[in-house]
């Protein structure tokens, strides 16, 4: 019951919207406050030393925006970029990226109430980027937990990804 | 009441009396040095008048108390009747900045009476002749209670008040609203129509008011014109009261509230002020762009061929005024290099105090303009550089004398333009660094393990080592447990580079290349299998074309290639980034031979594409940092490319080599 | 609504003063000495002038001295903003011409109060 009271952040009282995005044949849901922008695909400029689902940056009106693959960082296999594939700009923490998906279909009301813990088997994801899940009309939606997806973890990856360059390039 | 809300005029406040302070301080400065211009005296009479004045209005009565007894010793000896000797010159610099350290504690919405400022207020107190500490905002003795029924006044204005703008009729419709007013003219006086001037007054008149009002309230109405007229103002009264009590000024107390300040408001950065000719040429340059546009627009339609002459002459304007505004944008944000060399004389001339030298500061080049950014950062390794070559450079009087030099030292701080970077320069005409004595130091230290075979500009460059330390005892003065190292990472963090030139007898320089701005780079734009990458112009010493016979491989599989008979490493940009493409042989590509901490390097990269103005964008703004990126640019056709980080890269290729 | 010029070298005591009177509906120009006072005051026809005594490149005094020369100028009320640490400014001012003064410090509602008392 403490998870449940958790996963429904900021307010408890209201019932919570989300844009709900398609992955392969699941369904997830990205607050819809920290949502800025739908785009359609654009190329990226890759950057070095990034892991792998980070695809590269974008330039969204002259700010620089990393942009990651929600397929890659939940280690699916990477789909062909499509008409149909959209990049959703997020804000957190007053920074922005863009996140990848295969596209995205509709927004969905959520009270705290029908939010249910995540039981950890059944998904591709590893249960840490998930807030809860819901059921909507009958489909189940994963809860994103848009924070945590390019958070201080990958930095520290990231950290020790340089440092096994360097001593590669040495060996 | 008037909803005026003071605290929005704090930071004007704040800037203005910092501006204030800093022209007292050299006006001080100034006349220490014998200068005997009464205009040096005024300015800082005027500093001290106009915070105190400020102060109390603003309601920072601790400021305003201390500078009202600053003021005071200031107007004595504005009046000739103390002499600006040493003593006092000391004392005003002091109270300077103890001000400066008050204002800032109040704007932060702290009190800003410190037990320091108590202490120099005293010596303040007690150097002005019969002052009390603070006058400011005093209470009035309240005046004894006067059974008062009504008020008898016999005024009679002297031919001239009316010139003064004071107007009869005015000051009656005050006494009205005191009470029921009874008023008799006298026309006695007034001359035939023909001698009559029509702005003198020959009136007189008297007065009945029936209210028990106060005497400073009735005697308030005719203040401005004491002197002016008879005036005689007589109570009628129940019981006799004292009637000789000179006119006094409204007492008018600092009535203002006091604001806690929103702490970001202090903050350096947050504004600047734009001298009004830099708008002007704004304001016309976008004027001139409206022009250019209106002129483009006639193309809307289309473009026939006897059109395109003039197509091409609006494109070629659109080009110019595009480059000019983007130029005009950019000065905003440039300041004189004169704001970080203002505090250098009264630093050189304490420090030199302090050590019994002679040093004569020579500033040139104040007018020379830097980003502001550059110059907030640059102001603390200036200092660092001055400290030292005060303390460490100069030698003593006596020294310099047996050296057969003047006992005098010349510290020389001077900035200007070379190329696209600023320089500033730190010059001493001291003793020069000390081989020996470094080179001793840095084996002491497993820096290095000798100096045979290194060169003087080696073995200079040493002292910018972490760790190291020429000063053989820590002296109050450099060795705040900052070193070189600090001043060149600094230098090195805006994208600048520090040398240093030394001759053993007759000086060192410090020379300190830095960006004219942080914002834009000129750049050369390379090709690294399918990406592009671009350099900054500034770290580039050569593009070259290697031949296979000039490069060898070395243990390891590293590169080197042979450049200008030296040897360096080759970092190949598509390995380091790990560049998507087809990776190039040697000879199939161009070597950038760039420099940064000292250290040349040579970047392989495919091609060369060409050379760019490029607008630095933060890639930490939304994600990381990235070793051996700097930042990112946007392309002429909106993509994004990274920008090199030369120093960066040549770090990485020294950890290489190290590991 | 009266037409003021409001004369301080101090730009936080000039916008003080500005802001407090336009907030009362005045329309106010600005001067930062002396001399760019006169330079206004060509210009401009002022119903009433605030200024401060001690100022760069021409003090208040002499400015007084100098618009009261003018004919358009004799009898229109001119308030010294003087400080009282200085009573004998107060009466320089007035030999120079100036009608009245206001003390420093005053705030937003002692302004006010001084500026209707001269403009009835």
């Amino acid at each position: 019951m403490n998870q449940q009271a958790n996963s429904a952040t900021a307010q408890p009282e209201e019932a919570a919207q989300y844009l709900t995005v398609n992955l392969g044949n699941e369904e997830y849901g990205v607050d819809i406050l920290a949502v800025r922008e739908i785009r359609g695909w654009t190329p990226v400029t890759r950057i070095p030393q990034a892991p792998g689902y980070v695809l590269g940056v974008l330039n969204l009106r002259g700010a620089i925006v990393p942009v990651l693959d929600l397929r890659l960082r939940f280690g699916l296999a990477r789909e062909e970029y499509t008409a149909t594939t959209v990049t959703v700009i997020v804000m957190v923490n007053g920074r922005q990226f863009g996140v990848v998906v295969d596209a995205v279909s509709d927004v969905v009301e959520v009270a705290p109430g029908d939010v249910r813990p995540v039981p950890d088997m059944g998904t591709t994801v590893d249960t840490e980027y998930l807030k809860g899940l819901t059921t909507v009309a009958e489909r189940m939606v994963l809860l994103l937990d848009v924070d945590r997806l390019l958070q201080p973890q990958d930095a520290q990856m990231l950290e020790a990804a340089l440092a096994s360059t360097d001593v590669k390039a040495v060996a | 009441m008037s909803k005026v809300d003071l605290a929005q005029f704090h930071k004007a406040f704040y800037e203005e009396s910092l501006d204030g302070l800093d022209a007292m301080e050299q006006a001080l400065l100034a006349l220490d040095e014998g200068a005997e211009d009464p205009e040096l005296i005024n300015v800082v009479f005027r500093a001290a008048h106009s915070i105190k004045g400020g102060a109390a209005t603003f309601g920072f009565t601790d400021v305003a108390a201390f500078t009202h007894v600053a003021e005071n010793l200031m107007d004595e000896v504005r009046s000739g009747r103390r002499p600006m000797e040493k003593a006092v010159v000391e004392l005003l610099l002091r109270s300077g900045d103890t001000v400066r350290d008050m204002l800032s504690l109040s704007m932060t919405g702290q009190p800003a009476a410190t037990a320091e400022s108590q202490a120099l207020l005293a010596e303040l107190s007690a150097m002005v002749s019969g002052v009390a500490v603070a006058p400011v905002a005093a209470a009035k003795a309240a005046a004894p209670a006067e059974a008062i029924e009504g008020w008898d006044i016999a005024f009679r204005p002297f031919d001239y008040l009316l010139k003064s703008g004071n107007d009869p009729a005015r000051m009656f419709r005050e006494l009205e609203a005191l009470g029921p007013l009874a008023v008799t003219c006298d026309a006695s006086k007034l001359p035939a129509l023909a001698d009559m001037d029509a702005e003198s007054s020959y009136l007189g008149w008297t007065l009945s008011l029936d209210a028990g009002a106060k005497r400073a309230a009735v005697e308030g109405v005719f203040d401005w014109v004491d002197g002016d007229c008879d005036l005689t103002v007589t109570p009628r009264i129940a019981a006799p009261a004292p009637v000789a009590a000179a006119v006094a000024a409204a007492p008018v107390a600092a009535a203002a509230p006091r604001t806690v300040r929103d702490p970001a408001a202090n903050s350096e950065s947050s504004s600047v002020r734009v001298g009004i000719e830099k708008i002007d040429t704004l304001i016309n340059l976008v004027g001139e762009l409206v022009i250019t546009q209106s002129m483009l627009s006639q193309f809307n339609d289309g473009v026939d061929a006897s059109q395109l002459e003039m197509l091409r002459h609006g494109l070629a304007q659109l080009g110019r005024h595009t480059r000019e505004l983007q130029e005009s944008v950019m000065s905003i944000r440039m300041l004189p290099i004169s704001t970080v060399f203002n505090r250098f004389p009264r630093l050189v001339r304490d420090l030199a105090q302090k050590l019994d030298k002679k040093v004569v500061l020579d500033m040139r080049g104040e007018t020379t303009e830097l980003d502001k950014t550059v110059l907030e950062k640059i102001g603390d390794p200036l200092v660092h550089l001055v400290r030292n070559a005060i303390d460490h450079g100069l030698e003593m009087p006596d020294k310099r004398l047996a050296a057969g030099k003047g006992d005098t030292g010349t510290l020389r701080l001077e900035a200007f333009h070379r190329g696209g970077s600023i320089v500033v320069e730190v010059a001493d005409n001291g003793a020069g660094l000390n081989r020996e004595a470094i080179v001793a130091k840095a084996i002491q230290r497993g820096i290095i393990a000798t100096g045979e075979g290194m060169s003087d500009e080696a073995v200079s460059d040493l002292i910018f080592e972490a760790g190291f330390s020429t000063a053989a005892a820590t002296t109050d003065l450099s060795g705040r447990g900052v070193g070189m190292d600090v001043v060149r990472r600094n230098v090195m963090d805006l994208g600048g580079t520090v040398a240093i030139r030394s001759v053993q007898g007759s000086g060192t320089t410090f020379t300190i290349t830095l960006p004219l701005t942080l914002a834009i780079i000129d750049g050369l734009t390379a090709a690294v299998g399918e990406e592009i990458y671009i350099v900054p112009l500034v770290s580039i010493i050569e593009s070259v074309q290697v031949k296979p016979d000039t490069v060898r491989s070395v243990a390891g599989g590293g590169e080197l290639f042979r450049f200008r008979d030296n040897w360096m490493p080759i970092v190949r940009l598509f390995d380091v980034f790990g560049c998507a493409g087809q990776r190039r042989a040697v000879d199939e590509g161009i070597v950038i031979v760039v420099e940064g901490e000292g250290t040349r390097i040579g970047l392989f990269v495919d091609e060369l594409i060409g050379q760019q103005q490029a607008v630095v964008k933060s890639l930490e703004a939304n994600y990381r940092r990235v070793t051996g990126i700097s930042g990112a640019t946007i392309l002429a056709d909106g993509s994004v490319a990274l920008i090199a980080d030369v120093t960066g890269l040549v770090r990485m290729q020294a950890r290489r080599k190290a590991a | 609504m009266a037409k003021i010029l409001a004369v301080d070298d101090s730009a936080s005591m000039r916008s003080m003063v500005a802001f407090t009177l336009r907030g009362a509906g005045h329309d106010v120009e600005e001067a930062d000495n002396g001399q760019a006072a006169l330079d206004s005051a060509a210009v401009h026809k002022f119903d009433l002038i605030l200024a401060d005594v001690n100022m760069p490149v021409m003090d208040g005094i002499t400015m007084v001295r100098e618009i009261r020369t003018r004919a358009d100028y004799r009898g229109i009320p001119i308030l010294m903003l003087t400080t009282e640490s200085n009573p004998e400014k107060k009466m320089e001012g007035k030999a120079a011409g100036a009608t009245g003064w206001l003390v420093k410090p005053f705030d937003p509602d002692q302004l006010l109060a001084t500026v209707n008392r001269v403009l009835g």
